[in-house]
């Protein structure tokens, strides 16, 4: 198994977290994973990436040029990585703020309301966590419960009460893309 | 122990302590920010001193002096900070003083850009600073290859009495990959410091330790000459690591290190799905340059030229011809400054080269 995969949106959306947590989700599971930031002169507002590989070979590079997934939580995100998924890979796409539909044909496209999701839950900031869900869903890259154990691991005992919300939008995140 | 994900830059931070650094002098700059970070919040809880110095060219002479008093010690910094500490890297070599510098390579020259590069290969093997010198110097590829190479990195130096550089990039350092901490003990005999500036006092029986980099006479600067060739020479026969990979009956020899190797393994996957054998030498050392494996590989008769790629004008790639030494190809690939190439463009090359 080996998922390489991009996650792109606004600074403050949440992608590097949810990026991070995949990784962590993978180390739990035994696999071999590598989380690669943008770092550069970024600011909030503006856009932020991480690169993800999830495999169960050493991963060799952990630089990505083509992913086998990206999700993309802005406009922005959309328009710089959609040429970079793999033919035959999958594009999610955040079409709560998105309203552009995806302009290629030989990938799966996955449309996601993610600020709806979390609207529903009561809290927007989990809007990232109902895109990782879907991820999860049409993946299968990582169990939904080594994400909540790797998101307790960065919340803390102290946010634990925080954990249902989190698995609740994964969740709803997840069915949003059941046909 | 179990494996924990962790950022190249706070795990070798982390290494290091484990292998028994407790003081660490630096000054800011990107990407390597995250080990002063790491160092502050751990050292005072270790016993040990972090201190921010004013300039790098402070820090590296407390590295200095930390070092003269026989204590294990370690700066980083990256490229525009690295050449700050040319200086005092010479200085630490003539005085023969033991420490470890990181450098988490971004693009140049100048300020340059703060994403990674290889663009400092000349100045990490060939000595850096002035005079007749060398640092040893390790090139990671991974995270966890950066951790395990920490406590042999103080053991060098302790060993030959030299800095030694972690040459890394940016990519290293911000990025995050399972790591596990192996309990540090060293493999080497390590010497007794009885150089070291610890205080004294008549009733010790032994002489003042007055450590030094200034030889006014001739005949005594020919003497701590000798004595570094010496050592470079022992260095150069015992301590030349690589990584061979895929290189048996290869057709085509990729040279590369750090982050760029493991791309370059991405780009060889390509290029056997293609039906092209490509093999890998990657040197671990870069000074001492693995001279010997890589002659090996090149010998074999399957082998028709060697390719290196760097993110570089072409730096490494003198090693490499100075070791192939004519008797075959060896061609470059690669930019200067911070463009790192992908593996679909280093396999792009490879097969372009063989149609040549």
């Amino acid at each position: 198994m080996l998922w390489t995969n991009i996650f792109a949106g606004f600074g403050g959306q949440g992608v590097l977290l949810i990026g991070q947590l995949l990784a962590y989700a993978g180390m739990y599971e035994g696999k071999n994973v590598s989380w690669l930031p943008s770092y550069g002169p970024e600011m909030r507002g503006g856009t932020a990436n991480c690169s993800v590989v999830v495999s169960d070979e050493p991963i060799a590079s952990p630089v990505l040029s083509m992913a086998d997934c990206v999700i993309a939580m802005n406009t922005p995100s959309l328009d710089k990585f959609e040429s970079c998924v793999n033919p035959g890979g999958k594009l999610f796409i955040n079409s709560s703020i998105i309203e552009k539909k995806a302009t290629r044909t030989d990938i799966e496209v996955y449309y996601v309301p993610c600020n709806e999701v979390a609207d529903q839950l009561g809290n927007p900031k989990v809007a990232n966590m109902a895109m990782l869900g879907a991820y999860l869903e049409a993946t299968k890259a990582a169990k939904t419960e080594s994400v909540l154990d790797a998101l307790l691991y960065k919340l803390g005992e102290k946010k634990a009460h925080l954990i249902p919300l989190n698995r609740e939008a994964i969740e709803k995140g997840a069915e949003s893309i059941k046909k | 122990m179990a494996k924990k994900l962790m950022k190249g830059c706070e795990a070798v931070a982390e290494a290091a302590i484990q292998a028994g650094c407790h003081y660490f002098f630096g000054y800011p700059i990107t990407p390597q920010n995250d080990i002063p970070e790491y160092m502050a919040a751990r050292l005072p809880k270790v016993g040990g001193c972090f201190l921010q110095a004013e300039s790098e060219v402070a820090a590296i002479n407390m590295v200095y002096g930390a070092a003269a008093s026989g204590a294990r010690v370690m700066t980083s910094s990256s490229s525009p900070g690295v050449s700050l500490k040319q200086e005092g890297m010479s200085y630490l070599a003539g005085a023969e003083l033991p420490c470890v510098v990181v450098n988490m390579v971004r693009g140049g020259p100048g300020l340059g850009s703060i994403q990674p590069s290889q663009g400092d290969y000349f100045q990490a093997t060939r000595g850096g600073g002035h005079g007749d010198y060398h640092p040893i110097v390790l090139a990671p590829s991974s995270v966890q290859e950066a951790v395990d190479m920490m406590q042999d990195a103080f053991d060098l130096a302790d060993v030959y009495r030299t800095p030694v550089m972690i040459l890394a990039d940016g990519i290293i350092g911000q990025m995050m990959e399972p790591v596990e901490f192996h309990e540090s003990t060293s493999k080497r005999e390590l010497p007794k410091k009885d150089w070291a500036a610890t205080g004294w006092n008549p009733a010790s029986g032994r002489p003042r330790a007055i450590v030094n980099s200034l030889y006014i006479e001739v005949d005594e600067l020919q003497e701590l000459n000798d004595r570094l060739q010496a050592r470079y020479k022992i260095i150069r026969e015992t301590e030349a690591k690589a990584e061979l990979y895929n290189t048996d009956g290869a057709e085509i020899i990729v040279c590369a290190y750090g982050t760029v190797a493991r791309i370059c393994k991405s780009a060889i996957a390509i290029c056997e799905k293609k039906g092209v054998k490509v093999g890998l030498v990657r040197p671990i050392t870069v000074w001492p340059f693995p001279e010997k494996q890589l002659k090996e590989v090149m010998d074999q008769p399957s082998v028709k030229k060697a390719i290196t790629v760097e993110i570089s004008a072409g730096q490494m790639v003198e090693d490499v011809r100075l070791t192939v030494n004519g008797a075959k190809p060896v061609e470059f690939f690669g930019k200067p400054g911070s463009y790192t190439p992908t593996a679909e463009e280093i396999a792009e090359y490879i097969m372009k080269s063989r149609e040549a």
